[in-house]
């Protein structure tokens, strides 16, 4: 470890955010607020105001355009940061698209909430779950000191020079975005360093006044096609990317979190649990118990969803007895829950055993101890060749 | 996979010479109406060229000129100008040119 130990404060999982971005040294920052993401909007205006950042704040009357500022500012070369959640997220749409598609490496933070048509002012991943195949890298974290780590580390995935891609760091609303937890925040000079390896690459082109240049305007048979490809061969490079920036965060500031995935228990686990953001946390507290009681079980925590890490899954779960997937979120026109189906497409590399999906913790309903535990028997089960349900809505049998 | 396309652009993204690739369509046949310059009334701040949308103002030093093999005659340039310099004027008047 070369860091110095930081500061540690109790934090909610909105200011960590901010700080996490401060510490980043955004030049460009436009943010519309909503929740549950408002505390990230407030925390670093108000850290640009006080004069802690140095950053221009671009005050915008909607997601739509802080996502189109961001972008562009992204192009003329600066370091950007936006944040958003929900119907945010679906309101900057298109410009999700465009910033991806010129490979802008904005990094955004996607505080995940439920998505309109129900309104639902509470947590689940629907919003990252829509925007997955936007082409951006996305991410989501456990707890709130893998927030600021994350996005630390996300800088250096958006910003380097053989990936060029924006980058979206998501944590579950509420759970995290307002729970104060102790928290280690970095010291700025640590940051500096660990991000100065950006500064050494070659220049990315960018908008130069005067001079006419263009960017995504000639997509026009074949020139569609390649940057379609180039897009496409960088979302294939990130995986490993994200390994190895995890790697040298670990080396750097002594927390790691295992790059892609997080393998918790999985070397001589017999059946595997799946699960992703706060509920993997509750799911380590439940895999500890069913260990203590003799029940082999291991959790894979996806922390990668863009790109999909198949290759980092099928090492940790090839040969598994059974897999139960905690969806929180849904893919319509598939019984199973969105990671069950990407799993699933795993499936002949994993081998033939049952892949459980079960949806949970919609609308702010908590993926608890007893459910996960409920899961884990099931799993268990179906791992002894007992019959099994494909699909279970965990409240709807409550 | 054997790649045999020749790459188009030397960038990871797409980003080209505006002036080779971004006026590569053949706008100026669309054209009905062309706009002409009052150069009396020009007072050279450049708002037509900032609002033209495939960007063919040529600046010549002290007022601007649409390059008419681009210049699909939208008429923005003659709206937004606020000496009113411009005057969209039908194609039929240009029939001799060749």
């Amino acid at each position: 470890m070369k860091a110095k130990k930081g500061q540690v404060s109790v934090m909610m999982g909105n200011a960590v955010a901010a700080y996490a971005a401060k510490l980043c040294r955004p030049e460009v920052v436009a943010c519309y607020p909503i929740t549950p993401q408002s505390e990230v909007a407030e925390t670093i205006s108000g850290l640009v105001a006080d004069g802690a950042l140095d950053a221009e704040i671009v005050e915008v009357e909607g997601e739509n355009s802080a996502m189109n500022v961001v972008l562009a500012a992204s192009m003329a070369g600066a370091r950007t940061f936006t944040a958003t959640s929900s119907y945010g997220l679906v309101y900057m749409y298109d410009a999700i698209l465009q910033a991806s598609g010129y490979r802008a490496p904005v990094v955004m933070v996607n505080v995940n909430r439920e998505t309109p048509g129900i309104h639902a002012v509470s947590s689940g991943q629907q919003d990252m779950i829509s925007t997955r195949d936007a082409g951006w890298a996305q991410i989501i974290v456990e707890n709130n000191q893998e927030i600021i780590d994350q996005i630390i580390m996300s800088y250096r995935l958006a910003e380097d020079f053989d990936i060029q891609l924006p980058v979206m760091v998501n944590y579950d609303g509420y759970y995290l975005s307002y729970l104060n937890e102790e928290v280690e925040i970095p010291d700025q000079a640590d940051v500096d360093a660990f991000l100065a390896p950006l500064k050494k690459q070659p220049q990315r082109p960018r908008i130069i006044p005067g001079a006419a240049t263009g960017c995504g305007t000639h997509g026009m048979e074949m020139g569609y096609v390649e940057a379609r490809y180039k897009h496409w061969a960088a979302m294939d490079r990130a995986k490993k990317k994200v390994d190895d920036i995890d790697k040298e965060f670990g080396e750097y500031f002594g927390r790691s979190y295992g790059g892609q995935i997080e393998e918790y228990r999985m070397a001589d686990a017999e059946f595997a649990i799946l699960a992703s953001g706060s509920a993997a946390g509750t799911a380590k507290t439940v895999v500890d118990a069913k260990r203590a009681e003799g029940v082999k079980v291991g959790l894979v925590k996806l922390r990668l969803f863009r790109p999909f890490p198949e290759e980092r899954l099928i090492q940790a779960l090839k040969g598994k007895k059974a897999i139960g997937v905690i969806d929180r979120s849904l893919s319509f026109g598939w019984k199973y829950g969105p990671m069950c189906v990407e799993l699933k497409a795993l499936a002949p590399q994993i081998g033939s055993a049952p892949i459980l999906s079960y949806i949970d913790g919609l609308a702010n309903l908590d993926i608890t101890i007893p459910h996960i535990g409920r899961v884990v028997d099931e799993v268990g089960a179906a791992a002894k060749g007992k019959p099994y349900q494909e699909v279970t809505w965990i409240p709807m049998e409550e | 996979m054997v790649i045999k396309h020749k790459w188009i652009f030397k960038t990871e993204a797409p980003w080209s010479d505006a002036n080779q690739k971004m006026l590569a369509l053949d706008t100026g046949s669309w054209r009905t109406e062309r706009p002409v310059l009052d150069k009396s009334l020009c007072n050279y701040c450049g708002l037509c060229a900032l609002y033209c949308p495939p960007q063919c103002m040529k600046d010549m030093g002290d007022h601007y000129e649409a390059n008419l093999a681009f210049c699909k005659g939208c008429g923005i340039c003659a709206k937004e100008c606020p000496k009113k310099a411009y005057t969209m004027k039908p194609e039929g008047d240009f029939t001799n040119e060749s």
